[in-house]
């Protein structure tokens, strides 16, 4: 047996994350049971689990695409209401666009793949209400600079692009707003090792910069240890064990997680 | 003397669940460590020196006793601190040595130096300013400093990160052989800086192969071998 943690004494300030209590089925299938999260102020919270264990369900949650049967959600920002989960379409929609950025493991998901990338990033400024081209131009300019993008093909669309760029591409997407979150979905799964690696090294970049808040999604251990403060491992829907990240991965208690991380090279 | 630490009754040991086996580490450890003073963990190998160490940074999880840690905002028990507490007090009062380098792709070695002080709120060229003394210190020749070290050879790395572990002063450092394969410099210029912070009242505790390197700073032995003595003068240092 393992002593029980105490509740935070020196961080005082409020997660900016909290998800309590939420579950969701499909038909028979129960893909979340019961699930709780929270992230800190610039902090990364990395979920690892295999497929099927209901942390890309919990990732679209955190991004409203999802809504659970129960519980809630909140972001600790001005003029946000309390339970994420009980607003309207066009506020969520509102939300996302302003607080939250998302890259996907798919960028056919995130992006239009025929228009310009530069379009493609211009667009979420666009949802925002940003209406001067040249406003436009340079904020998505910028934001693909920050995401490493190659800035003389600002205007090749995805679709030429190798999956490594098309992951810029979303990324800038993703933080053209300077949202308070940002949320990543299997960022860099099926990209070649060596692309993977520099999209990881600028994601921990863009972190430390500019102090954002992550929550990341990989079966990845690799990825998971490299960029998370903190883990929480899922299973079959539900949450197994969470820790700082070397604890997870040098002293894992749970035997589902000592099996994962032993399964590792 | 001003407490940092005062381990109680601490055990650890590990569950293996896929071959049903419990295995100790150590059992019932207690001792302070008092601002300033350096203690030596003595044992065999596999008495759990380096297994304490990591315990009480807490990449190991206790399975019972105290960690008393005498934080700046106050008495906090690191066996049962929150998460968010750890990596904190991690961030700005707990320091730990090893003998290896997490270098990153397309990261210098000066601002891998300088990391720790630019999380702790210093401005770029400061921070910057201050990582090269340190690698000059440690003798990486100033060519290196904006190259990046995951190309090093293994001895250069371990010098970056000496220098970027060392770089801001902590209340409490633990050291897990840091000197080895160090060349003799590195390892002078390596005891002159843990004597500074001494001198600063950092309080240290390590584990050493050679002990001889460290030999002067050494106030209080604590033995790991079960049934032994509790604790030791220096006096009684092995060498």
């Amino acid at each position: 047996m393992t002593l029980t943690l105490d509740a935070p004494r020196i961080v005082e300030t409020r997660p900016l994350l909290e998800v309590h209590g939420v579950s969701k089925s499909y038909g028979p299938v129960q893909a979340v049971r019961d699930v709780s999260a929270h992230a800190y102020p610039g902090e990364v919270l990395g979920i690892v689990g295999e497929s099927g264990s209901g942390k890309s369900t919990l990732l679209r949650m955190m991004n409203l695409e999802e809504i659970p049967e129960t519980g809630s959600y909140t972001l600790d920002l001005a003029d946000v209401s309390d339970n994420l989960f009980e607003l309207d379409r066009f506020a969520r929609r509102m939300l996302c666009a302003t607080k939250i950025g998302i890259v996907y493991q798919n960028p056919h998901l995130g992006l239009l793949m025929k228009h310009s990338s530069s379009g493609n990033v211009a667009e979420r400024l666009l949802v925002a209400g940003e209406r001067s081209f040249a406003t436009l131009r340079a904020a998505a300019t910028e934001a693909l600079d920050a995401s490493e993008f190659p800035l003389d093909r600002l205007d090749a669309p995805p679709i030429e692009l190798s999956g490594g760029m098309q992951q810029r591409v979303q990324l800038a997407k993703a933080i053209a707003l300077e949202p308070a979150l940002l949320l990543l979905d299997e960022p860099t799964t099926g990209l070649d090792v060596s692309v993977q690696a520099l999209v990881l090294d600028t994601l921990k970049r863009l972190q430390q910069d500019r102090q954002i808040t992550m929550v990341i999604v990989s079966h990845d251990l690799g990825v998971i240890r490299t960029l998370a403060d903190r883990v929480m491992v899922m299973r079959r829907g539900e949450v197994v064990e969470t820790g700082l990240a070397d604890q997870i991965f040098q002293d894992p208690q749970h035997p589902y997680t000592q099996q994962l991380v032993h399964a590792k090279l | 003397m001003t407490q940092v630490l005062e381990i109680d009754r601490l055990t650890k040991g590990f569950s293996l669940h896929h071959l049903e086996k419990d295995i100790p580490a150590f059992e019932d450890i207690s001792f302070r460590v008092a601002a300033g003073e350096f203690v030596l963990l003595k044992g065999a190998n596999g008495a759990g020196k380096s297994t304490l160490l990591r315990t009480l940074y807490r990449s190991y999880l206790p399975l019972s006793g105290e960690i008393r840690f005498h934080s700046s905002h106050g008495l906090i028990d690191l066996a049962r601190a929150a998460d968010v507490d750890v990596a904190h007090l991690r961030r700005t009062e707990i320091g730990f040595v090893t003998q290896f380098l997490t270098a990153r792709p397309r990261v210098s070695a000066e601002a891998i130096v300088a990391e720790p002080l630019r999380l702790a709120g210093w401005e770029q060229e400061a921070a910057l300013e201050a990582a090269r003394k340190a690698l000059e210190t440690f003798g990486v020749k100033p060519d290196l400093w904006a190259a990046y070290p995951t190309t090093f050879s293994g001895g250069e790395q371990q010098k970056v990160n000496l220098a970027r572990a060392l770089i801001l002063p902590q209340k409490l450092l633990m050291l897990d052989e840091p000197t080895a394969s160090l060349d003799a410099n590195a390892r002078g210029a390596l005891v002159a800086r843990l004597q500074e912070l001494k001198d600063q009242g950092t309080a240290m505790i390590g584990v050493f192969h050679h002990p001889d390197d460290v030999m002067h700073l050494i106030d209080r032995v604590v033995d790991l071998t079960p049934d032994a003595a509790p604790e030791e003068e220096r006096d009684d240092v092995a060498l």
